[in-house]
């Protein structure tokens, strides 16, 4: 067992962990963040995603000791301060993108990091980019519309409802 | 204009909040003090004599807790069958053993051998691979036509064949159908394959057992779209069990599409090896373990032919489909390919004869049960494919074709036995053809041939029956089960409403829609009403949410407990207001006298209810909680037409959706914004279906797909913006809200308008081709276009 320590929504996260646990078992059942999800085991579906270090990473595909000391942020800290929902959130909402919710945490934390580095995404690039998150609910269509909504792009444009 | 709440407005999701704060509570973050974890050794090969199973090296691994074989499982009972489907011959089908634990032999890739319970995960999986098999290799047979050969390997030696039932639907009409076809002034006829699927819901399955031994209590956590039909089988014919020492939990579930509607093996050996082990024991299932492990969808083989009059009239249907059972009958598998795929053959058409043939067959696979849709997929697949080849046969429009024999009066009977109860499949036509912009096709196909290109254009209509189901026919069906739905509302003193649902939301947004509809009736803000499910300790025994029937069912089961509460306050309220009962009016949460000004608020009713002091007691009890069950008169059914507009590349084969429009009728509906989504998300898998799944085996039955590296889920950039509209609206006529159901549509009306538009495009680049399998990937489409 190897002790670890990192920064998790800013606060100090430390444990014992085994040299084989994962960044997602080490957020999900060490910290008990269970936000963060595990839909595959190929490191293909997203569900996982968290920020460490700034960067979109797949938490089922690090090992928690190479998170030693890095900074790492999940979906449970993604709202504002007041506990609102955040810009992104709060589009995801507003145009329905979600329905199990279970790919969802991946889903914003993938946006979030896509508008860090492109903040007026097009829609051709917002599908690009999610192309290592998987949604089996929207079709993708609200997703894309929210993420495009949330960069401040007008989506009135994009099939309603 | 949008309405601000109540039925017919896009209220937003409630429960969206805590998905997008990491808040939701899916099954496995459930964690209970003292847990253990197992893992399930499962069987690598397709079909196998076991000869034994030594666990004794893996007994003494690091933190092994017990290790369980299906010897442990003698004195339970096997996995049981909902459904028991009758031949053409007035024979129950075959219905083989299915063990919790492989016994005697291993059937498919995937069965559970032995479990190992043990301290972490880790440990489970690392003791498990100490377990040594004995198994005698025996050949598989994964090939359906195969299978029903003489002298084929049988999956199942006690049975007499790999035959499930050979049914005939509807068997007196043959004669009469063949006679159509000998008069027919042109026959068309196709052959073609609907392609094996795997559900795919993000979450993956997982179970946890818990064990109460001071009141002999089992609880099952479980990540299910039915937790009552789950406490039932697994209780009275699983472990024997009583419902009343047995709770079954589906809190947020991820996804289901219908392939955790059915009772699994994983589900009732957590249970059992909770009291074995005096402790919860926790299963997870990977994605690995799902693809070989979840009941699998479709995988029909047919031949379908279609008889037309010289004036392009239908006069006959006639279909030979080979169904794919896999090893074992799962849950609801013989419903599927039978009544919910027979009875739909009628599809929008007045085709007086139909005869449906359907041989169900054990294959060394996966068990394949429904998946969203569920058989209708499938009729409609090969009718519109059909239809479409049919009119290029005869050079006539594909769309004038359908016009021409559209069922043009309702109700309609049908000859496969069902009734439409409304329907306008002119007014769906209609609105397609102007969300499809069809004028501009030809403009849209010259700048595609300017890149390059081919373009094609694809249309199909679709019916299907939802709102699943009347309890007295479904019986006749051979169901063994009711398939009715239940509500219990609660109204608190204070004037807040708890509705109990036996409906299960696992993505369908019932917390918001249900919502809406109470409030709509008792004209309260929706925030008054919270939405319970997925709990058998706290909800009435419900039949849980598949066949799109939960707003036609359990919103119809609520509508009738709220029309009891809503009659009870109207008595109190008169006591209230000291007039006569037929004279009390509620509108906007407020109870009135007519044609005058008094009045009494309807949070004052509800304490009243509770604080009887003035109160009429010697005629009416105390309290305001009103339970209903609700029991359908017929099926529902939504219909519409999609159209697909596709480009392809004829030097690679790739094809890409350019345009999908969908012109559905679900009658009624309560929140738009929630339609669409389902809609958007029924296209999604239909499209995946058409362009891009496909479940492969080899002929050893090993499968081939069984990652998402190898199984193409469909991918943001596979998709479009779709075009959807649901304006087109003619009420159910035989439930409370009007309502038909929209959760499949999408995965039913896809499939056919793809592949009909990629053979457009074929044949617009000069190549005939009469028909290409799903999924038109770009080396099949390439083959065909070289071949």
């Amino acid at each position: 067992m190897t002790q670890v320590k990192m920064t998790v929504n800013g606060k100090t996260a430390s444990g014992e962990v085994e040299g084989r646990t994962l960044l997602a078992q080490f957020l999900r059942d060490d910290q008990g963040l269970t936000g963060t999800h595990v839909g595959c085991d190929t490191s293909q579906c997203g569900a996982c995603v968290v920020h460490v270090n700034g960067k979109a990473v797949k938490s089922c595909t690090m090992l928690a000791i190479e998170a030693d000391g890095a900074e790492v942020a999940t979906i449970e800290g993604q709202a504002n301060a007041d506990g609102s929902l955040n810009v992104i959130q709060q589009a995801f909402q507003d145009h329905h993108g979600l329905q199990c919710g279970f790919c969802t945490p991946g889903m914003v934390m993938s946006a979030a990091a896509l508008l860090k580095e492109n903040p007026k995404p097009t829609e051709s690039e917002v599908r690009h980019y999610l192309d290592g998150n998987i949604c089996r609910c929207t079709g993708y269509h609200n997703i894309v519309k929210a993420i495009m909504a949330a960069s401040g792009q007008d989506v009135s444009a994009i099939a309603a409802e | 204009m949008p309405k601000d709440g109540g039925i017919g407005a896009s209220s937003k999701r409630r429960e969206d909040v805590r998905f997008l704060t990491g808040n939701g509570k899916y099954t496995d973050d459930i964690n209970l003090r003292g847990q253990a974890y197992v893992h399930f050794l499962r069987s690598d090969i397709a079909h196998g004599i076991l000869k034994s199973v030594d666990t004794s090296a893996a007994e003494g691994m690091p933190g092994v807790v017990k290790i369980f074989t299906g010897a442990d499982f003698e004195a339970v009972g096997g996995m049981p069958c909902g459904w028991q489907v009758t031949d053409k011959h007035g024979q129950p089908m075959q219905e083989p053993g299915h063990p919790v634990l492989a016994r005697g032999k291993v059937r498919h890739v995937g069965e559970p051998i032995a479990a190992v319970v043990a301290e972490t995960l880790a440990e489970a999986r690392d003791a498990a691979e100490a377990i040594v098999l004995d198994i005698e290799h025996l050949p598989a047979v994964v090939d359906m036509k195969e299978a029903v050969k003489d002298g084929a390997p049988k999956v199942h030696d006690d049975l007499t064949s790999n035959l499930c039932y050979d049914w005939g639907f509807v068997e007196e009409n043959k004669g009469a159908v063949d006679e159509a076809f000998k008069n027919a002034a042109h026959v068309t006829t196709l052959e073609l394959t609907n392609n094996r699927l795997v559900a795919n819901p993000m979450e993956p399955r997982v179970a946890v057992g818990d064990y109460d031994r001071s009141g002999g209590d089992h609880t099952l956590y479980t990540t299910s779209q039915n937790p009552h039909v789950i406490r039932l089988l697994m209780g009275a014919f699983v472990l024997g069990i009583p419902e009343h020492k047995l709770r079954v939990v589906a809190p947020d579930v991820g996804g289901g599409f219908g392939t955790k509607i059915f009772h699994y093996q994983e589900e009732a050996f957590c249970t059992f090896a909770a009291k074995a082990c005096n402790r919860p024991v926790k299963w997870t299932s990977t994605r690995s373990e799902a693809f070989i492990s979840d009941a699998h969808g479709r995988d029909h083989v047919t031949k379908i032919e279609l008889a037309l009059d010289a004036d392009n009239n239908f006069t006959a249907l006639r279909t030979d489909t080979y169904a794919n059972m896999g090893a074992y009958l799962s849950t609801f598998a013989p419903s599927v390919p039978t009544w919910l795929h027979g009875t739909l053959m009628a599809g929008n058409y007045k085709t007086p004869l139909i005869y449906v043939n359907v041989k169900a067959v054990f294959t060394n696979t996966v068990p394949v049960d429904a998946y969203r849709g569920a058989g209708r997929p499938e009729a409609t697949y090969q009718l519109e494919r059909l239809i479409d080849m049919a009119a290029h046969e005869l050079g006539v429009d594909p769309i004038a074709l359908r016009r021409q024999n559209f069922i043009t009066e309702f109700p309609y009977a049908t000859p496969v036995a069902v009734e439409y109860d409304t329907g306008d499949y002119i007014a769906t036509m209609d609105k397609l053809e102007e969300m499809a912009d069809i004028a501009g096709f030809a403009a849209r196909r010259k700048a595609s041939e300017a890149k390059g290109k081919l373009r094609g254009f694809g249309v199909n209509c679709y019916i299907e029956a939802c709102g699943i189901a009347p309890s007295n026919l479904v019986g006749q069906l051979g169901a063994r089960a009711g398939l009715y739905e239940s509500a219990t509302v609660r109204v608190n003193a204070t004037g807040g409403l708890v509705v109990m649902t036996g409906s299960h939301s696992h993505g369908q947004g019932h917390e918001t829609s249900f919502a809406q509809v109470v409030a709509e009736m008792i004209g309260i803000d929706e925030n008054m009403i919270e939405i319970v499910h997925g709990d058998t300790a706290r909800t009435p025994m419900g039949m849980g949410t598949y066949g799109s029937r939960s707003i036609a069912v359990g919103g119809s089961a609520m509508v009738r407990a709220t029309e009891k509460i809503i009659a009870k306050a109207k008595k109190i309220a008169s006591h209230l207001l000291e007039a006569s009962e037929g004279d009390i009016e509620l509108k906007d949460g407020a109870f009135s006298v007519a044609g005058t000004d008094k009045s009494v608020a309807w949070g004052e009713v509800t304490l009243a209810a509770y604080v009887p002091h003035n109160y009429p007691l010697e005629d009416i009890e105390p309290g305001l909680e009103e339970t209903a069950f609700y029991d359908p008169s017929n099926f529902t059914y939504p219909s519409g037409a999609y159209a697909c507009e596709v480009e392809l590349d004829p030097e690679t084969g790739q094809v890409t959706i350019e345009r999908f429009s969908a012109a559905d009728d679900f009658g009624n509906i309560i929140n738009p914004m929630i339609v669409t989504g389902q809609v958007h998300g029924g296209l999604a898998q239909g499209i995946g279906q058409a362009l891009l799944e496909n479940c492969a085996y080899d002929s050893d039955g090993q499968l081939l797909s069984a990652s998402y590296m190898d199984y193409a889920m469909p991918r943001a950039v596979d998709l479009p913006f779709y075009d959807v509209d649901h304006s087109c609206q003619t009420p159910c006529t035989h439930n409370p809200l009007g309502v038909k159901g929209c959760g499949e549509a999408g995965a039913i009306g896809s499939p056919p308008a793809v592949v009909n538009a990629v053979i457009d495009a074929m044949r617009s680049g000069g190549k005939d081709v009469k028909h290409i399998d799903m999924p038109v990937s770009p080396s099949r489409v390439w083959a065909a276009m070289n071949g």
